[in-house]
């Protein structure tokens, strides 16, 4: 009796077993980590039906990926999208990345200043690990009630806005204060002291202004969600939500800060054990043709490094990026440079200390 | 030779049957927890070099946000299981001993009916409860107050948690107070004591092992809970379970997260010794 339900588990567990490794042998697939709005739905199932490869998306953000392939030596994925200053330190400490082999890229899709930009940014021993993607800047959502008030991040703390702004407890919010507070923490990015220094100066400001704070909002959603019912009326965060309200409710504007908006790049990175390079490229080269582009920027909100990808976004949102951003505005963006290893344990204790103060 | 085989197959169906167990605890919580005391050892010197050290124990004594979030999650995880205890003991008194046949089924299915969905979920109804533009707030601006924001604070995210170790408060209190036989209590006022007598006197002890089996069960899954502190607590929600979080998934740092996990596994297992020694109960009576 136990001998044959024995033997009848055994085969039905090795049916299952062949099962899931034909699966994995019939369809190619690719399996992608990146942002939220980085692959829109239309754009996944036109490259599927193109290409015939089955594309796995996890949503995710700079710290998750980083600790989702550290995790595994850079296996579990084919192709991910980081923030570019995010690359060559951790890629210096964990290894979890391969270098880009340019020659499979279609470069002459990519806006040249911004390639450039990459490719240094990302340069480790020779080889260049990452390609530009889909670039963005922090600055304030502003309502227009408090408009005037709220010119820089530091105006954030004015005693007349507690409890209606909000920020998050990340990186970008120490760096945007310190910028406000006059300080220039990315030329202190290779001086550890001096950097640990605006550190402290920046946590004491912070700790003053957590009274005014309602909440340190953690997810894109739950920003949004603040700001439509008028709970915060200004708050730290990216352009591309910004616009997505203003769209709602045009009385929320996009506004770039006096100190600089911070800018960010999003590449796309290829994990060191990625499975299906073939598929990654051909990724890499099918999302930037200006028109798929232009699709991922009117999800996304964010806009691309892909030449000519500009006539095909949605008017409204090339009129609200403008009204954002003129001339000076740009100019003055302030561009992440690659983060140093070592500093981010200067950050987290400030951080930690901020959200434990009371 | 029969009944040699037949053993031979009672020890084999017997190893069959704990193979998942084994497997489980070997594989999903001794193992890990070994790898996490072994990392919790480790210093970094510099991003590709390691050696062994205290390190990650010394910060924890000697940054104070550490420890003082540890006790703070401690105290709050008390104070909550405290509550839980409050607030489940009368409805665990009234569907064992007061309610009758088909009510007895619906009350119990009431409190088992919101843990069918997810801890999230549970999470986020409360938000929509609190916030400055939810329910509550709405109802009380309908009465003339100004709006009033109840969430982010230290008694929102009490209330998430009181909530939601419920159900398990009062599934262990409900057995063993169904158990207790009337008898019992009625000799208790036979022999001249009043209500408060009675309760201390029969009840208590008699439910004691379902307490205390509630108890910690609710102590654990508080001091362990994220979702709740995170999303209710807001800006003050300094929860350690987040700390741990926050040191492997945003600083990729494994050997302090590990050692922030090690020490809150000895926290709560010394929350239990302690419980089960004050009360006089033995690990195996309270969970058998």
């Amino acid at each position: 009796m136990l001998t044959r339900f024995s033997k009848g588990a055994l085969v039905a567990f090795s049916a299952t077993l062949l099962s899931v490794a034909a699966v994995q042998v019939q369809a190619e697939t690719l399996r992608l980590i990146t942002w939220g709005g980085y692959a829109p739905d239309d754009v996944v199932a036109e490259f599927e039906k193109q290409t015939g490869i089955d594309v796995q998306i996890t949503l995710s953000n700079n710290e998750d990926m980083i600790s989702k392939l550290r995790a595994t030596g850079g296996a579990g994925f084919d192709l991910a999208q980081p923030s570019q200053d995010r690359i060559v330190g951790v890629q210096r400490q964990f290894n979890i990345y391969q270098p880009i082999d340019y020659s499979r890229v279609k470069t002459a899709q990519l806006q040249d200043s911004m390639l450039k930009a990459t490719r240094e940014a990302t340069a480790l021993k020779g080889h260049a690990y990452g390609v530009p993607a889909v670039w963005g800047t922090s600055g304030l959502i502003v309502h227009d009630e408090v408009a005037d008030q709220v010119k820089d991040y530091t105006d954030l703390c004015r005693p007349e806005l507690a409890g209606h702004v909000s920020y998050r407890l990340k990186r970008p919010t120490l760096i945007g204060f310190a910028y406000a507070m006059g300080l220039d923490p990315f030329a202190a990015y290779a001086d550890q002291d001096a950097y640990r220094d605006i550190m402290r100066q920046v946590e004491q400001r912070l700790i003053d202004c957590k009274s005014n704070v309602k909440t340190y909002w953690t997810g894109g959603d739950q920003l949004l969600s603040l700001l439509r019912t008028g709970e915060v009326k200004a708050a730290m965060a990216w352009d591309a939500g910004g616009w997505k309200l203003h769209a709602e409710d045009p009385s929320i504007h996009f506004v770039a800060p006096a100190s600089g908006a911070l800018g960010w790049i999003d590449t796309f990175a290829i994990p060191r054990r990625s499975e299906n390079l073939d598929a990654a490229y051909q990724w890499i080269n099918f999302v930037m043709q200006p028109e798929i582009a232009a699709r991922i920027t009117n999800s996304s909100g964010n806009f691309t490094a892909s030449k000519g990808a500009d006539e095909f976004v949605k008017a409204k949102l090339r009129d609200a990026y403008r009204d954002s951003f003129n001339a000076a505005a740009l100019d003055n963006i302030k561009w992440y440079p690659p983060v140093p290893p070592g500093l981010e344990q200067t950050e987290g204790q400030v951080l930690d200390r901020i959200q434990a103060a009371q | 030779m029969n009944k040699v085989h037949h053993q031979h197959a009672r020890r084999l169906s017997l190893w069959l049957l704990l193979t998942p167990f084994v497997l489980w605890i070997g594989l999903l919580v001794l193992l890990p927890h070994l790898q996490m005391l072994r990392v919790s050892f480790q210093v970094r010197e510099s991003w590709d070099s390691v050696t062994w050290g205290l390190d990650q124990y010394a910060h924890f004594f000697t940054e104070p946000y550490y420890w003082r979030t540890f006790l703070r999650t401690g105290l709050m995880s008390l104070l909550t299981m405290i509550l839980t205890l409050v607030v489940a003991f009368p409805i665990a008194w009234y569907i064992a001993r007061l309610a009758r046949g088909r009510a007895r089924g619906w009350l119990f299915l009431a409190c088992l009916i919101p843990f069918w969905a997810s801890e999230l979920v549970r999470t986020y109804g409360w938000m929509i409860l609190l916030r400055e533009s939810g329910v509550f707030s709405a109802l009380l601006q309908w009465f003339g107050f100004a709006p009033t924001e109840m969430l982010y604070n230290d008694v929102a995210v009490v209330v998430g948690l009181v909530y939601n170790g419920l159900l398990f408060m009062v599934v262990p209190l409900v057995t063993t107070l169904d158990g207790l036989d009337e008898s019992l209590v009625e000799a208790g006022y036979d022999l001249g004591g009043g209500h408060f007598t009675v309760m201390r006197e029969i009840v208590v002890p008699w439910a004691m092992p379902g307490i205390v089996s509630g108890c910690i069960v609710v102590f654990m899954l508080t001091l362990g809970s994220y979702l709740t502190p995170t999303l209710m607590g807001g800006k003050d929600s300094a929860w350690f379970t987040q700390q741990i979080f926050t040191q492997f998934i945003t600083r990729f740092n494994w050997e302090q997260g590990a050692a922030l996990g090690i020490l809150l596994l000895l926290l709560s297992s010394l929350m239990i010794w302690l419980g089960l020694r004050l009360t006089g109960q033995s690990l195996r009576k309270v969970m058998g």
